[in-house]
């Protein structure tokens, strides 16, 4: 059974069309990057897989469910914009997440936030931002789930804390689970993508292994991107 | 060890090269044993499916070999060796040929600046 499967789905807000027909495959063991320009679905997809939005039409199943309750058991978000409270701390923070989700390994959080160093007293409020996100994303991965959406996580953060970032979703792989990461910056991901999905204008144009289009196409995954969407 | 990828080109068999090299060139030495593929995929910055796919092929191609509990070894055979050396070089060659045929280089030519290049490194080095 795959992980995410999306059948005919489409999302509108008003008349504006967000998605509009997409069918996906998402099996487990995969890290999947959803790749589009601003503006082409990629955060409304991300919102459906994990039931912040509901489908206008067609379906999104989560392992083989409708997303509710029992999915988001199994799956892990990474919001675009960094929502912790900011005057937690990373302690206050692990305590938070080990409430709400029983696959939270805390002992994983901690080891993660030791080697960066992070004081686990301190508030969110006297990190950096890039210490901020990392926090956020080792919160994320600590989780023993079976999907892990991530929506921009190497956006907006300096080349180190991005291999950081990078580093900690392998280093966190699971065959049993899916990561799919959502950006706009190719040539950072490329390099861990086993699968890459281009996304334009709320359809799929481009669905298929990573290597594979390197050896068909003989270009790197963002020299293809820029084809695909040269404006 | 580095790793550098390029551009084009399947990561897979960017990371089958460069372990060749590194065994035809001695930098892995036969019988050591080779990390991990977690280890080695988080070192590269690849993905862990991808680093076991390049570890099997060299396993196809008999470079490495793997042993059930201990883990994965280079190949204690002089020949798959000095075969994997024997290929890489002439792919170098290949590639230098085509280089200096661009160029417009006729065979004597090229036989004479390698000549010269040769006298040039003996003498730099005192030989």
């Amino acid at each position: 059974m795959p992980v995410l499967e999306c059948k005919g789905l489409s999302k509108s807000y008003g008349a504006k069309r967000a998605l509009d027909g997409v069918d996906l495959r998402v099996e487990a063991g995969r890290i999947v990057g959803l790749l589009g320009p601003n503006g082409s679905g990629k955060t409304t997809l991300i919102k459906l897989a994990n039931g912040l939005l509901t489908p206008t039409q067609g379906r999104i199943l989560v392992n083989g469910l409708e997303p509710g309750v029992e999915t988001k058991r199994a799956v892990s978000y990474l919001p675009e914009r960094a929502c912790l409270p900011d005057w937690m701390s990373a302690r206050d923070l692990m305590g938070f997440y080990g409430d709400f989700y029983a696959d939270f390994d805390r002992q994983a959080a901690e080891d993660m936030l030791s080697r960066l160093g992070i004081d686990l007293r301190a508030g969110m409020k006297s990190l950096s931002k890039g210490n901020r996100e990392k926090v956020q994303l080792i919160m994320v991965m600590a989780r023993r789930a079976r999907l892990y959406l991530l929506d921009e996580p190497i956006g907006g953060v300096d080349p180190a804390a991005r291999d950081y970032i990078l580093n900690t979703i392998i280093s966190n792989y699971n065959p049993e689970a899916s990561v799919i990461i959502s950006t706009h910056l190719i040539s950072d991901v490329e390099k861990v993508l086993d699968d890459v999905i281009f996304i334009n204008q709320g359809k799929v144009v481009l669905a298929a292994p990573a290597d594979e289009l390197r050896e068909q196409q003989g270009k790197s995954v963002d020299q293809i991107f820029r084809e695909v969407f040269r404006c | 060890m580095e790793w550098t990828f390029e551009g084009g080109g399947p990561l897979y068999a960017q990371i089958v090269a460069a372990v060749k090299l590194a065994v035809a060139s001695g930098e892995l030495k036969p019988g050591e044993r080779v990390p991990g593929v977690r280890e080695l995929a988080l070192e590269a910055g690849v993905n862990p499916n991808t680093m076991q796919r390049a570890m099997a092929e060299l396993e196809r191609e008999g470079l490495l070999y793997s042993q059930r509990t201990a883990g994965r070894f280079v190949t204690e055979d002089a020949g798959t060796v000095a075969a994997a050396r024997r290929e890489l070089a002439e792919g170098y060659v290949r590639t230098f040929l085509d280089a200096m045929r661009r160029l417009g280089l006729e065979k004597d030519e090229i036989h004479k600046l390698l000549e010269a290049e040769k006298e040039e490194q003996n003498a730099g080095t005192g030989m």
